[in-house]
């Protein structure tokens, strides 16, 4: 789709940058020292911070990844919802207590806090650095992503924005301004959630036969399907009911993927997809195209792209074709009736295949494909969960180590475990906890109606699942899309802001002070912080430009994994083994974050998605490293700490 | 171990087993799933919601059944595990 450039949407936007730029300036005066700079001076109001939380965590790929995931796949990217809210049950239950009580600034501390060790407080701080980047990368693609519709600009220049403003408000102002952007922002962003939702379910379910824009797809048919499968030089094609004249030098192409080419009059492409009805009769739907021909020319739907007359774009897309008990619009419908009226229907979903065709030309063909609404609220449909309808049990155990890592992830997090040092005391990191868990959960659930709404809401941008949210918002108010892409946008702000503290924390206090030992007095301390700030800042820029293309939800998938095979196992032992030597916690921290870093690099995802090497060929048997590499890195740390128990306590 | 350790762990323990259950279910009987057993919502969809409730009322529970405010100013940097 092409957008235009939206002054509405502009000025909002712009409304929201400078009120959270205020805020910082204003309250970056109160943050001279490293105890205000790291920790908001611990005097951050529970509620405040709960909500803060919710800021922190619900990120680009939350709110964005999730609810496109929905938009698109269905039950599945639900899935991702509840593996992200398990994880604060292990935050609330087993770690935000102690964390606060062992620690001071960093991560690092409250493991240190014990043995103030150099090797830990290095192993520590490389994982938090390691973490908050991978963490970092997706946030930065999601804003690139984000910046096109709203203000007209290319991917680079989202990115550029974000990071100028974030590095902007990070070193003027530290923990306190983040913490209350982030204040605003999770309340924001859970308020016009719950708008956008309540929306959704006024407008209820309506059957169309195309998008917002109007346009209606053609459909042709019944054919008989022995027909569409003779060879491409017989003369039978010729005798089917079409009006149009199929592409033969293309056909060759198109077939195996039950695609059918045809040329027009005016000799324009296009594309129908073949849906068999019955055992000897199919039907023809029209089908969307993005070609780029061996001379670098970029046609849409057969077009050159543009919006004038003789170009084309992609119509949007994404409706339900058929009702229970065939009406043709529900009205306003209440939660359960919405999830049980869609369990009953038939929504048309679009997916998408590649192929090249023989001059060289590189196409993307978007066709329609009907499915029941049953099976829009079943598990297993995205490419990404197929596995556990797949007989192999390699399959299925890719499934679990995802969820696995949701679960331990959320409580690994540095940019989440430092907002434990923010407040007063463990009463009031326990109860700031349950407000997180109590905003974040609602937003979650919220998802699901929002992500199912974006599906039938004929407004779906076929290309791209990030943009499901926001568009949703277009086709309901143009207000309410500048609202929701504002917040969309500080949500980035704000969780790029929380990272980089935290890898600026890592630096100046673990890495500096700590490791190198280098006597840094109050101030020095936090020059270097806003120092490392910049640093992390522009290396964050460099990635997202450079990893624009990769979906935003399957790089948080894999920093959740590093950070719960890095973080958990060292955390949780301290707390509750006895025998931990420093030795263990520095093997366990390490191997860890070397081991899953090392398997998300040899796995078939990475082959495919990032080097274009065919997934087969992986090192390692499936993608998700948390089922291999978190019990991994609890054995390494009982095994060194077992070795090494001897000769800790002589010299102690 | 503190009295608030004890019962995080308890608690904790009740929601991982409901969590692995849930987990287990959809990657080997993903048929279970696409049952409608009320109000014509599948099970997928009604474990999932019940899921995120359950966490949110397991940590009220937990909230209001923790020692209040017990270790003000104890931070005294050692564990006692």
């Amino acid at each position: 789709m092409i957008y235009e450039f939206s002054p509405r949407a502009a000025i909002v936007f712009f409304a929201f940058v400078g009120l959270t730029l205020g805020i910082s300036f204003y309250l970056g005066r109160r943050a001279g020292t490293s105890q205000g700079y790291f920790a908001a001076h611990g005097q951050i109001p529970w509620f405040v911070n709960g909500i803060a939380f919710a800021g922190d965590y619900l990120s680009a790929a939350s709110f964005l990844g999730i609810c496109g995931m929905i938009a698109f796949y269905g039950y599945d990217g639900f899935l991702y919802s509840i593996g992200y809210l398990a994880g604060w049950v292990v935050a609330l239950f087993v770690i935000a207590e102690p964390m606060k009580r062992l620690g001071k600034f960093t991560f690092a501390d409250c493991l240190d806090s014990r043995f103030n060790s150099r090797g830990i407080k290095c192993a520590a701080g490389l994982s938090t650095l390691a973490v908050s980047v991978f963490y970092l990368i997706p946030q930065m693609v999601g804003a690139g992503v984000l910046i096109q519709p709203l203000l007209g600009l290319p991917h680079w220049a989202g990115v550029v924005i974000v990071g100028a403003v974030v590095i902007l408000i990070v070193v003027s102002a530290g923990m306190v301004s983040t913490t209350w952007v982030q204040f605003l922002k999770g309340s924001l962003l859970v308020i016009f959630s719950s708008v956008l939702t309540i929306a959704v379910l006024m407008r209820g379910l309506t059957v169309r036969d195309g998008g917002t824009d109007g346009y209606q797809f053609k459909t042709m048919g019944p054919v008989a399907t022995d027909k569409l499968d003779v060879g491409q030089d017989d003369d039978a094609w010729r005798s089917l009911a079409i009006p149009l004249a199929i592409e033969r030098d293309l056909i060759a192409a198109y077939r195996p993927h039950g695609l059918i080419p045809f040329r027009e009059s005016n000799g324009r492409l296009s594309v129908f997809s073949i849906e068999r009805i019955d055992d000897s009769n199919c039907m023809l739907r029209e089908a969307q195209s993005v070609i780029t021909t061996a001379s670098a020319e970029l046609l849409v739907n057969g077009l050159p792209k543009g919006m004038g007359a003789g170009q084309g774009q992609l119509h949007p897309a994404g409706y339900v074709s058929r009702l229970p008990s065939g009406e043709s619009a529900t009205g306003a419908i209440g939660p359960i009736q919405f999830l049980s009226t869609l369990q009953q229907s038939e929504v048309v979903r679009w997916v998408s295949v590649s192929l090249k065709h023989p001059d060289g030309a590189a196409a993307t063909i978007y066709f329609q494909k009907p499915t029941p609404g049953s099976q829009v609220l079943r598990p297993g449909e995205s490419s990404t969960f197929a596995g556990i309808r797949s007989e192999r049990m390699l399959d299925k155990v890719n499934f679990l180590s995802l969820m696995l890592a949701l679960f331990c992830g959320t409580a690994s997090l540095p940019h989440i475990l430092i907002r434990y040092y923010t407040v007063k005391n463990e009463a009031a990191a326990r109860k700031s906890t349950i407000v997180g868990i109590a905003s974040i959960g609602f937003f979650y659930v919220l998802t699901l109606f929002m992500g199912l709404g974006a599906m039938t809401s004929g407004a779906l941008d076929i290309t791209d699942s990030n943009m499901a949210a926001p568009m949703l918002a277009k086709s309901i108010n143009d207000w309410l899309f500048a609202m929701i892409s504002a917040i969309a946008f500080t949500t980035v702000l704000g969780t790029v802001s929380g990272l980089i503290l935290a890898s600026a924390g890592a630096v100046a206090h673990d890495l500096v002070a700590g490791v190198a030992g280098i006597r840094l007095s109050d101030r020095q301390q936090v020059r270097i912080a806003k120092l490392a700030s910049v640093a992390v800042g522009m290396i964050a820029i460099v990635l997202g430009i450079l990893f624009a293309k990769l979906n935003v939800n399957y790089l948080v998938g894999w920093a959740f994994s590093v950070a719960a095979s890095a973080n958990l196992p060292a955390l949780v032992m301290l707390l509750f083994w006895r025998g931990t030597t420093r030795q263990g916690i520095i093997a366990s921290v390490l191997v860890g974050m070397i081991s899953s870093l090392c398997w998300i690099l040899l796995s078939g995802e990475t082959y495919s998605k990032v080097f274009g090497l065919p997934a087969e060929n992986a090192l390692v048997p499936f993608s998700q490293p948390g089922l291999v590499t978190i019990p991994l890195s609890f054995a390494v740390l009982i095994a060194v700490s077992l070795a090494t128990k001897k000769s800790t306590e002589r010299t102690s | 171990m503190k009295r608030n350790a004890r019962l995080g762990l308890r608690f904790f323990f009740v929601y991982a087993a409901v969590y692995l259950a849930f987990v287990l279910l959809n990657a080997f009987s993903p048929e279970t799933m696409e049952q409608t057993p009320l109000a014509g919502v599948n099970l997928a969809v009604i474990s999932g919601l019940g899921l995120i409730v359950f966490a949110f009322v397991l940590s009220l529970i937990y909230g209001l059944m923790c020692t209040p405010d017990d270790h003000d100013g104890q931070a005294d940097g050692r564990t006692r595990p």
